[in-house]
């Protein structure tokens, strides 16, 4: 993608640096935006955006997958509530996790291998959202939004294992973040650029001014460690600078009422609710361009979601519940599993209700759902359920239905990260080092 | 040898053992050294920069600017490693969304600092006029903050771009203030003040060798006691030198223990020991344990730390005291789940939080004996809807005697011990012991759930029971070879084990040097065991010797 906002950017900083804030008449919406409102009107791209999702305790197996290949599959029964979104999903199965000897630390190789590559032995690799916005997210003011929807600020999003996203619990603090006082209306007539945030950016350059003498000092460790807060300290400032920055007009862009607060928590419905305000308000930065990049926790790895007034978790119950002969599943996990697949279509349908031109917000982008058992009942790591839901700007085929023998998970991690353009032939360690993407989805 | 003078303080003058030759630089790192001297075939390990905890935050900010500042708002997460956040702080940086976070808390802090009603009290000296800049006074605010919040005197030119960065952003804000809030907003931002570096000099005592500065000294000593950084008077005996004579060290060490600012250290120490930040995500089902409120959670792990803090401090009883003492305190909440009646005091029943009551359980009651038979650690280590002989002897092994337990192997079939309403096996004891005939299992259950048993006469919150499914609990047990009859017996088992105090100390001493103690420190900690032994088990007295001795600072162990 070209960085739109780059002409714009020099103007509004000489008026900066001339010393007074400068206001910036604009030209009308239609003079940037094609006749559909689905490029910009100088041809270029819209922002491509990405996204994961998890959720922990996967599905009961025999019961999510489709029974056909290819295109125009069925999904099994538990996922039903995924159907009208079936043309933008891709669907895997015969998915693998390989453990390598290492013990297993329950719940935890299922999402490090989804997310990181593999199970880390030394130093933790960045997080797969992170490398791909290395690559989409710098010329947004958010360079990743992270929220948790069970409570907890516990996030998989991280550069290193010291440098972790901590998750946004609260709807109303995550709208705040983003559409508070310090948002700027993309479709806004008027922009000036405020002298506040002027000096916020620019006092800002004592500390980066004594980087090296500061890093000279340090150890190779500590001198990685002050790499990260500087490079952190990096997307603070383009964060400001974007806030002085006249941004590209996004027809789909609208502000979203501000949400009340509700309780938060580990039962289902306060997490489902949560999660309806999150996914709403995400689709809002996505389209009013303030990230490229989220990252959303329905449950967390062991889930303790539970239904109110009960005191067993999703946890507990995928351990203890016997399989009902009849079903042929554990029917409460079921249930909840069922709740997990409602909320990611929830989130599906916040993006797809956000009109762009011909299409939808979720034309350009993609999220990618992974969980962290295929038998949570038994801790099994095969045929773990893994999805992407959305166009990603056309980057990838979608509508199919894949399936491996046994290969690692990573072969989804590397295909995204080649249709995103992350420069990466191969990905992952020891057994889930994969050079394989799926080429037949790369477009 | 590098040194340069920079204001009234000579900062780095370091002589590397390997005389290794370095560009001149104001100071030099723990690491920074230590590799120069592993480079040269000394071996070395040392302390890395810490990132200072949300407590550590808030507790500057109160010293510094008083505590009605309020700080709001999401800290990064912390990562324990050796059982310590402490030892974890040495390993973090700070994540892009973390730094926002700071930013946002910075600029509320620096807000508050200078608006109408603090400005006259904060900040030393009055503009000439609050629209323009007035370099002379932010610079007399700046470097006194400065120093307090870098815990070291600001070079020349750090100072001087502090001030020019307020005296630009006062110009184009035209506001005085707002040109101060700009600078102090950025000082807090600054890895300075969120992490806490190392400095080194030469060591005299050593020839060849290297020992902390005096700063570096002073914060080392101030966040072991108060989980603070140093104050004024630390601070001046750091630049007088004082801390490198035994004397001085000693003076200062007595001054903190005998601060009212070391029972937030103690807290802090216990807090992190005992895993107490858990605390934020516990809950329970209130249709099974209607008692268990949010309030009940804050009074539970509250009345841990006063029951600690008491026995510890006010009364510098013996630390395996802990755990049987029938001595605590109490409020309404918990007095619900311990079935023990307690008043409520009318003075403090503003509707804010529980009174609390001084509480002895009698020498023949089975509840309340020692802190693993609190509320806190019971409910801590339960399932939301079971109690968990497992959990809790897992918590027991790690927390208070340092053992590591192993993760449970994979493809495990849990359906037997989990099934509550299991018409054979009515008790956990007995759903557990047909689990751990397993061999797989065995070996780790065999660590875990004899310990554990003597504690299921507690429900997953705590409350005092006899029978589980309508059969008696039997609640014997084994700890390293030592057989009890029920939850005191446990206590005592605890207090008498050599490993609950070599736990401790080790501990203490990690978490104070921020690292794993390395097996070269072995002698030390084994040292600090005998006086500990020696002085009656008193913590005040363990903390002392920690803190006056030469290896807490040394960089080579």
């Amino acid at each position: 993608m070209i960085p739109i906002n780059n002409i714009a950017r020099r103007r509004v900083l000489r008026g900066m640096f001339g010393g007074a804030a400068v206001s910036v008449g604009l030209p009308f919406l239609d003079c940037f935006l094609n006749n559909n409102g689905a490029a910009l009107a100088n041809g270029q791209e819209m922002p491509v955006c990405f996204g994961t999702w998890f959720q922990g305790l996967g599905f009961s197996q025999g019961f999510w997958e489709p029974k056909t290949l290819g295109a125009n599959y069925e999904f099994g029964p538990h996922l039903k509530a995924l159907a009208p979104y079936r043309d933008k999903i891709n669907i895997f199965t015969g998915m693998k996790v390989f453990l390598d000897g290492h013990p297993l630390q329950v719940h935890r190789p299922g999402p490090q291998a989804a997310f990181q590559g593999g199970i880390p032995t030394g130093a933790e690799p960045p997080s797969i959202d992170q490398l791909i916005a290395d690559v989409i997210g710098t010329r947004a003011r958010y360079r990743s939004i992270e929220v948790s929807c069970h409570g907890s600020a516990a996030s998989f999003s991280r550069r290193s294992a010291g440098s972790i996203n901590p998750s946004e619990t609260s709807p109303v603090a995550l709208y705040t973040r983003i559409f508070g006082p310090d948002f700027r209306d993309p479709n806004a007539a008027e922009f000036t650029p405020d002298p506040e945030v002027m000096v916020r950016r620019s006092v800002l350059s004592v500390i980066t001014d004594e980087r090296n003498a500061l890093s000279t000092t340090l150890g190779a460790a500590d001198r990685a460690r002050m790499d990260e807060y500087f490079t952190s300290l990096r997307e603070l400032e383009q964060q400001l600078e974007l806030q002085l920055q006249k941004p590209a007009p996004l027809a789909a862009c609208t502000v979203p009422n501000k949400p009340d607060e509700i309780t938060t928590g580990t039962v289902i419905d306060d997490a489902l609710q949560t999660n309806k305000l999150f996914s709403g308000l995400l689709a809002h930065a996505l389209a009013c361009g303030q990230t490229n990049v989220i990252n959303v926790e329905f449950g967390g790895t062991a889930s303790d979601l539970r239904k109110p007034g009960n005191p067993q978790t999703f946890h507990i119950y995928s351990h203890e519940e016997a399989i009902d002969p009849q079903l042929g599943y554990q029917p409460t996990v079921a249930w909840f599993q069922q709740q997990c697949v409602d909320g990611f279509a929830t989130t599906l349908k916040a993006l797809d209700s956000i009109r762009e031109g011909d299409g939808t917000l979720l034309d350009r982008v993609l999220l990618y759902y992974s969980t962290d058992h295929g038998v949570a009942r038994v801790h099994g790591l095969d045929n773990m359920p893994m999805m992407t839901a959305g166009r990603a700007g056309n980057r990838l085929k979608t509508g199919m239905h894949l399936q491996a023998n046994a290969d690692t998970v990573t072969r989804v991690g590397l295909t995204l990260q080649q249709a995103y353009g992350v420069p990466v032939s191969a990905w992952g360690s020891e057994s889930n080092r994969t050079s394989k993407p799926f080429t037949e989805l790369l477009a | 040898m590098l040194t340069r003078f920079t204001g009234n303080r000579l900062v780095g003058g370091v002589a590397l053992a390997a005389g290794v030759a370095l560009a001149a630089m104001s100071s030099i790192s723990v690491a920074y050294a230590a590799e120069q001297a592993a480079a040269s075939g000394v071996k070395d390990v040392a302390p890395a920069m810490r990132r200072i905890s949300s407590d550590q935050y808030t507790n500057i900010v109160a010293a510094v600017f008083g505590p009605t500042i309020k700080v709001g708002g999401r800290f990064e997460p912390d990562i324990r490693e050796g059982g310590l956040f402490a030892v974890g702080a040495s390993k973090v940086s700070v994540s892009a969304t973390g730094i926002e976070q700071y930013h946002a808390l910075a600029r509320s802090v620096a807000a508050q600092v200078v608006d109408d009603r603090r400005r006259d009290t904060l900040i030393p000296c009055r503009p000439a006029s609050t629209k323009a800049a007035d370099d002379m006074c932010a610079r007399q605010f700046l470097a006194k903050t400065g120093r307090l919040l870098y815990r070291r005197p600001l070079t020349n030119a750090e100072l001087e771009a502090r001030v020019a960065a307020a005296g630009a952003s006062a110009t184009k804000l035209g506001n005085f203030y707002a040109g101060l809030q700009a600078s102090l907003t950025a000082m807090l931002v600054s890895p300075q003040f969120l992490f806490r570096h190392v400095a080194l000099e030469a060591d005299p005592a050593h020839p060849g060798g290297m020992r902390m500065d005096g700063y570096t000294k002073a914060a080392q000593l101030s966040f072991f006691l108060w989980d603070s950084a140093p104050d004024i008077e630390l601070l001046n005996a750091a630049e007088n030198g004082d801390l490198h004579t035994r004397k001085g060290l000693e003076k200062q060490v007595d001054r903190l223990l005998a601060s009212r600012k070391l029972e937030t250290g103690v807290r802090a120490l216990f807090e992190d020991m005992l895993r107490f930040d858990e605390f934020s995500t516990l809950a329970k089902d209130t249709a099974i344990y209607p008692k268990f409120t949010i309030q009940a959670v804050a009074d539970a792990r509250e009345q841990t730390l006063r029951t600690i803090v008491d026995h510890l401090l006010v009364r510098r009883g013996d630390y395996r005291d802990l755990y049987t003492t029938r001595h605590t305190f109490l409020t309404p909440t918990l007095g619900t789940i311990y079935a023990v009646p307690v008043a409520d005091d009318p003075l403090s029943a503003n509707g804010t939080a529980d009174a609390w009551t001084p509480y002895e359980f009698a020498a023949n009651d089975p509840r309340g004996v020692g802190i693993i038979s609190q509320v806190g650690f019971l409910a801590l280590h339960s399932h939301p809807g079971r109690s968990s002989p497992t959990l809790r002897g897992k918590a027991l092994r790690e927390v208070v005697l340092c053992q590591r337990v192993p993760d449970p192997p994979g493809d495990v079939n849990f359906t037997l011990v989990q099934n509550t309403s299991d018409k054979v096996h009515r008790t956990a004891r007995e759903r557990l012991g047909a689990h751990a005939t397993e061999p797989m299992c065995s070996g780790c259950h065999k660590l875990t759930d004899p310990m554990g048993y003597a504690l299921e006469s507690f429900d997953s919150d705590g409350a005092f029971r006899s029978t589980e499914n309508g059969a008696k609990i039997d609640t014997t047990g084994v700890l390293d070879g030592i057989a009890f009859a029920d939850a005191p017996g446990l206590g005592r088992a605890v207090h008498d084990n050599p490993q609950t105090v070599s736990c401790l100390v080790d501990r203490v001493y990690a978490y104070g040097a921020g690292r794993p103690i390395a097996k070269a420190e072995r002698e030390q900690t084994q040292a600090l065991a005998k006086d500990f032994a020696k002085d009656g088990y008193r913590l005040p007295d363990l903390l002392r010797h920690v803190a006056t001795s030469d290896a807490f600072y040394r960089v080579a162990p």
